[in-house]
């Protein structure tokens, strides 16, 4: 579960981690009130969507930029207008851009240096790791592949968290003396202590700053969260904001659908996260477009087809339907009828090609067949893609 | 032969009073499994009856293994209580824990995997479908079955198959048994991106097992276990390989499903695992429908028999 920079500093500041000071406002009648927190004098507006790359981002108005600098306090209130509900395109986002319903206002802080400073699951030892680089506000992929030698990484042992000598390497990597090292560090410690006691996946810092007072500051902040752990945190669970998910995601989860949105135009609907990314591949590797990934689980529930189908119709690309499921230990029989009724239901005009292996698949199929509805067999994978794939063409 | 479990290895269901569990070891021992003992803390000296079977269940692991001598477990707790069920069975000694349940926190696993590391307890999973070696009987009745996988679909032979994902498990053993190809062993080793096995890990077991003659590879986006597999592959096994990565669709940043397919970056796609695979002279499945194909190919590059 991702969240915004502005919540993910107000945890930083829970846990210790320096931030420049900021507030946040969701309607413009807010703005005097937020602005009036914070001293005068050059003032951030920024954008808060969950997409990166808000900085260079534009507006659907034509509005450069999701993130701004303003000399003053009366510039950042206006500059916060245009922003507030308008809708920021960046590179993350994709063509349709995110609705703006957040500002945060933050004190421009001087900036001596940038770093970068991140922690997340290091999947090769199962450890966490610690990133820091010189180089920060820009994209850490870019320093990895050109100058790998001014990034540093510490894997912490979870049985004793991180060590004190892990520190100092990162202190020293990253060239920090004198009462700037003594801040980093500590900043450094809590971070890591937020990392491991919220559950979080991901905690990056890109850019952190000294300022020319010696300060260690986390100037932007990106945060998400393991969501297997969600149960344990009610408080992080609450920062959820569904105007950031995909409607059609946040309907199918409510019937433990995994499903996530595409753009080409055959959804699909399979049993099992490897078999349904493969059977997106299958419907491109035969020259279709995948509209959707969905994942109904090891069963296949006639309600879960139901609700299944109706989340694929609310994509108006879709042009087909392929539903691929191995009944492993599920009777085929009981699918077919499921997906009978949940097309009967749902008065699908669309092709449906069905491709069903497993337990009593012949009855199964013999039910499909039966049914007076125009689905179409497929008997592999293979063979049931290139059904849909002509069908829709 | 056979990696891992053999049919008369007798296996414990922790949380075999559970609806999952229950429902899962009733197949098994449909399947001829031995199954010597349920756990469930407070349920001690009940049973766990299904037809003419009567299992005994334990507080604890220690007693069941104590009682019945069992060496292996299979996990099916909730998220909340998995990690834990998980230690007791290292604790108690058992030579392989397999974890079936889906989504435990990762920094539950993190510490599970620190805390077992030097143990003898091997631990499959979690987030996976479990281990199968078939038996000998009609539809490989009198196999081993621990987890959640059909047993029917399994042929007793010499094909070994691992993958992170239950139904792409299932369809390549369908494949195979329809085409009167047996398999040795086959490992579900989880879609989490913190697990007990890695492909790597069951690649050798399946080179060093005079049994196997042949391999199914299946992986998906995310991480570089596959590769690391694959480089080994190359540089230590003469048995034919076949491959399959899923995800090449998968748009990046995003989960798809597993906890652990998720693309971060330019080699944990599916392109470049799939160039790994070819690299290091795997036969590369084109589609899921290909795999028993695949390996076809690859075994009568080498002249093995498979059947």
């Amino acid at each position: 579960m991702n969240i915004h920079e502005y919540q993910a500093k107000a945890l930083f500041e829970t846990f210790g981690v320096p931030v420049p000071k900021g507030v946040a406002a969701k309607a413009a009648s807010e703005f005097d009130a937020a602005l009036a927190q914070l001293p005068e004098g050059p003032t951030m507006v920024k954008s808060q969507i969950h997409a990166g790359g808000r900085g260079k981002g534009t507006f659907t108005d034509g509005f450069k930029g999701g993130v701004k600098f303003c000399k003053t306090k009366a510039d950042a209130k206006e500059i916060a207008g245009r922003m507030l509900n308008n809708t920021l395109i960046t590179l993350q986002t994709g063509p349709a851009g995110r609705k703006v319903q957040t500002v945060y206002f933050t004190v421009a802080s001087d900036i001596k240096k940038e770093y970068y400073l991140a922690i997340l699951l290091d999947r090769g030892t199962s450890r966490p790791v610690i990133v820091a680089s010189t180089e920060g506000g820009v994209e850490i992929e870019k320093v990895a592949h050109e100058t790998p030698e001014k990034i540093f990484k510490v894997f912490v042992d979870p049985a004793y968290g991180l060590a004190d000598f892990q520190v100092r390497q990162l202190i020293a990597g990253l060239g920090f003396t004198g009462a700037e090292a003594k801040g980093a560090a500590k900043l450094i410690r809590n971070l890591y202590t937020m990392f491991w006691e919220t559950d979080a996946s991901m905690v990056e810092i890109n850019p952190l700053i000294t300022t020319p007072t010696g300060e260690a500051l986390a100037l932007d902040a990106k945060v998400s969260f393991d969501s297997n752990a969600l149960y344990r945190h009610p408080e992080i669970t609450a920062l959820r904001d569904l105007n950031e998910e995909d409607p059609k995601e946040i309907e199918a989860s409510k019937y433990n659908l995994s499903y996530i949105a595409l753009d080409g135009n055959i959804a699909c609907l399979v049993n099992g996260a490897g078999l349904a990314m493969s059977t997106m591949d299958i419907i491109k590797h035969f020259g279709g477009s995948p509209a959707n990934f969905l994942d109904v689980g090891g069963g296949a529930t006639k309600e879960q087809v139901v609700a299944a189908f109706k989340i694929i119709l609310g994509d108006a690309n879709v042009k087909g339907i392929f539903v691929n499921i191995f009944g492993g230990i599920m009777d085929c029989n009981v699918i077919a009828t499921g997906i009978i009724e949940a097309v009967r239901e749902v008065g699908l005009k669309l092709p449906l090609v069905v491709r069903l292996e497993g337990n009593n698949v012949t009855a199964g199929k013999a039910t499909l067949a039966g049914s007076g509805l125009p689905i179409v067999s497929g008997d592999t994978m293979a063979d049931a893609a290139r059904k849909i794939v002509q069908l829709v063409a | 032969m056979s990696i891992l479990i053999q049919p008369d290895t007798k296996i414990l269901v922790q949380g075999i009073t559970g609806d999952f569990g229950g429902r899962h070891a009733k197949l098994s021992l449909d399947y001829g499994t031995h199954v010597a003992g349920g756990v469930t803390p407070g349920k001690g000296g009940q049973f766990f009856e299904h037809k003419e079977h009567k299992v005994p269940i334990f507080n604890s692991v220690h007693d069941a293994v104590a009682a019945t001598g069992a060496t292996v477990s299979v996990v099916f707790v909730p998220p909340p209580f998995a990690a834990d069920a998980i230690l007791e069975g290292v604790d108690a000694g058992l030579d392989l824990v397999v974890a079936i349940t889906e989504g435990i926190p990762v920094r539950d696993m993190v510490r599970v995997k620190r805390a077992i590391a030097g143990r003898k307890t091997r631990l499959i999973g979690p987030n996976c479908p479990g281990v199968v070696t078939p038996g000998s009987g009609p539809q490989s009745h009198g196999g081993c079955r621990i987890g959640i996988a059909p047993g029917y679909i399994h042929k007793q032979g010499h094909v070994g198959v691992v993958s992170r994902s239950g139904t792409l498990t299932y369809e390549a053993v369908y494949q195979l048994t329809s085409k009167n190809i047996g398999q040795s062993t086959c490992v579900g080793i989880g879609g989490d991106p913190v697990n007990g096995t890695s492909h790597l890990d069951v690649i050798r077991m399946f080179n060093d097992d005079p049994d196997t003659h042949g391999i199914i590879l299946i992986g998906e986006i995310g991480g570089n276990a596959e590769v690391e597999a694959a480089r080994w592959i190359k540089a230590n096994v003469r048995k034919p390989v076949a491959g399959f990565i899923a995800g090449a669709t998968a748009p990046a940043g995003r989960r798809m499903g597993h906890a652990g397919a998720i693309v971060g970056g330019a080699e944990d796609t599916a392109a470049a695992k799939i160039a790994v695979f070819r690299e290091c002279g795997i036969e590369v499945a084109a589609t899921p429908s290909d795999m028993a194909h695949a390996l076809l190919r690859a075994a009568q590059a080498k002249g093995v028999t498979l059947t």
